[in-house]
């Protein structure tokens, strides 16, 4: 037995590296192969209007790009959204999931409607919104507004930054629901009973047990929101493409712009460049976060 | 009517006597506290799916009404849905839709399997490491890698192909496709594979005649996952197709240009191109959990 179990180990070792190699390979080419040209690209005058203009322009395309307030805008728009979107789906999200988790008729139905959003691809819902919601003579909001005797909004030109803050939630907002609901499902009755008797307040059952509960699905649905939101593209795309101005301009766009409609290769890849710094030093804080989650 | 009421009396008399703590709560406030959670449930859910319904109820208007005040009362038609249907385009675009999220999903699962399988079967020290690594992968924002990627696939001939778009969701939905499977098969119990092996099992057989059919539930919503990823994906479909290749998704953006704005069409369109994703999210929103967030969240 001992010895099949030694024998069985050693053939495993290899059966691992083989079993795993067509995944880990591809996943090592994806990753490795489109970094190193991205970095490599930033380095260097690569305009596809003007080829002619070639060469090492060594630390160029970072110098334009810092001192362009293009990009620093940008950068303020990605973060903007990404924390107001995190804040609005993590706090609704946790207050929904505690809504939806109480006994009523047809929970079921009404919590399939909530998470519905989520499945909704992002250029349908962007289109909905722009031309069936927020439209400033025809959309619902504004009909609504002036139903109440109040001036309708023209949403994506005086607010846009907001407006798109108000999609992107709205597909979010489900996502956090259904994770935080589901963690919320595994919470003990018994503790919360045993609060309960011992005088403590819904609040108090708030905060001291069902907030601590749900802290590693929280830590989940912050990191993979982060993943999405700080690429967030097709609902600007659709909307306003990155104006009025560059007032809905986030990094993601920025990019697409330099690339593929000014064709700039090196500044649109030192622009990347600066988007996976982004990326990583969020990461870094997540994947250690999630570790620490898995390892308990 | 007087027994009903010393019946009443005695229950409660009985459940105050075996709580300790008398409620504070009557009865009555109790009834109304689950009156005001039915309506609040209830309103939030509605106004959080009302785009949806507004969406699905435009797509049965005409023109003239869609644009009209926002009203309930109109009288439905099928012309949009007919005029989208007839669009021979708009079946090119669902075709691509279909090939590409299926197309990718089938390869990430066929990729996976083996990984995930050796993962939760012959753990190894580096194991943990591989998985977390995987799923750093996913921390590469795709603008990051937009540029080479499109120069790699204009060079070779990938751009607005169905193959190209099948690579990129694919390497795109590997990480969590090994992860959520990952998370399938850790729960089967390891003796049953065990038996196989002792009874002189390969590896493959293994695979194909016990692994796969004992966690079939959770390759398939593996699988719907992948598919629902793909088939919303917007980034790379809206920047790598134009004409030949688009799926769905850079079909109804489309509809972002000032002479596309029919508002019945784009409802009755977008409605036939979120349906079938909706209804497989609603039927696999339980097990969707557990591989969107790694297993981590039960």
């Amino acid at each position: 037995m001992t010895k099949t179990r030694a024998a069985g180990r050693t053939v495993g070792g290899l059966r691992t590296l083989s079993l795993q190699a067509p995944a880990v390979t591809l996943l090592l080419l994806w990753m490795i192969v489109p970094l190193a040209m991205t970095v490599w690209f930033s380095l260097q005058r690569y305009n596809l209007l003007m080829p002619e203009m070639t060469g090492f322009a060594g630390l160029e395309n970072y110098r334009y790009l810092f001192t362009d307030p293009a990009l620093w805008t940008a950068m303020g728009n990605t973060l903007l959204l990404v924390g107001a979107v995190l804040v609005i789906t993590v706090v609704g999200g946790t207050l929904l999931a505690v809504l939806f988790q109480q006994e009523f008729p047809g929970r079921g139905v009404a919590r399939v409607l909530a998470i519905s959003p989520f499945f909704v691809m992002p250029t349908v819902s962007a289109l909905v919104w722009k031309n069936m919601m927020m439209h400033p003579s025809n959309g619902v909001l504004s009909w609504v507004a002036e139903s109440f005797g109040l001036p309708a909004v023209d949403w994506f030109s005086s607010l846009p930054l907001t407006s798109i803050i108000i999609i992107v939630a709205w597909q979010w907002l489900p996502f956090a629901l259904l994770i935080l609901l589901t963690a919320i499902q595994s919470l003990d009755e018994d503790q919360v009973e045993a609060a309960r008797m011992d005088g403590a307040g819904p609040v108090a059952i708030f905060f001291f047990i069902t907030l601590p509960h749900l802290k590693r699905a929280i830590s989940v649905v912050i990191m993979i929101e982060m993943i999405f939101l700080l690429t967030i593209f097709a609902e600007i795309f659709v909307t306003t493409s990155g104006g009025p101005g560059l007032a809905t301009t986030n990094l993601a766009y920025l990019i697409y712009i330099q690339a593929l409609l000014d064709f700039d290769v090196g500044m649109a890849s030192a622009g990347g460049v600066i988007a996976i710094i982004l990326a990583n030093i969020v990461a870094i804080f997540l994947v250690r976060m999630v570790a620490k989650n898995l390892e308990s | 009517m007087t027994t009903a009421k010393t019946k009443t009396l005695a229950t409660t008399g009985g459940q105050a006597s075996a709580t300790p703590v008398p409620r504070t709560s009557p009865r009555g406030s109790a009834r109304t506290r689950r009156l005001g959670l039915t309506l609040l449930g209830w309103a939030i859910a509605c106004l959080i799916f009302f785009p949806i319904f507004w969406m699905v109820l435009t797509g049965f208007k005409t023109e003239a009404a869609a644009i009209a005040d926002p009203s309930l009362i109109f009288s439905p038609t099928l012309e949009s849905y007919a005029a989208v249907q007839g669009r021979a385009d708009y079946l090119k675009f669902a075709l691509n839709s279909v090939v590409v999220a299926f197309g990718s999903t089938l390869a990430a699962l066929l990729i996976a399997i083996p990984s995930a399988y050796s993962m939760a079967f012959l753990p190894t020290k580096r194991t943990k490491g591989t998985l977390l690594w995987m799923l750093s992968t996913k921390m590469l924002p795709p603008v990051g890698v937009l540029v080479p990627i499109y120069l790699l696939f204009r060079d070779v001939g990938l751009l607005d192909t169905r193959t190209g778009l099948v690579i990129v969701y694919t390497l795109m939905n590997l990480p969590i496709v090994v992860w959520m499977l990952y998370t399938f098969f850790k729960d089967l119990p390891k003796d049953i594979l065990e038996a196989g092996r002792m009874d002189g099992a390969s590896t493959l057989q293994e695979v194909v005649f016990l692994l796969l059919p004992l966690t079939l539930p959770g390759i398939a919503s593996t699988g719907l996952l992948s598919v629902i990823l793909s088939w919303n994906e917007a980034f790379w479909s809206l920047n790598l197709t134009s004409s030949k290749a688009a799926p769905l998704t850079a079909y109804i953006a489309s509809f972002s240009s000032p002479e596309g704005l029919f508002w019945a069409k784009l409802s009755a369109a977008s409605t036939m191109a979120i349906a079938p994703i909706l209804v497989f999210g609603w039927l696999t929103q339980k097990q969707m959990v557990r591989g969107l967030t790694f297993g981590a969240v039960k």
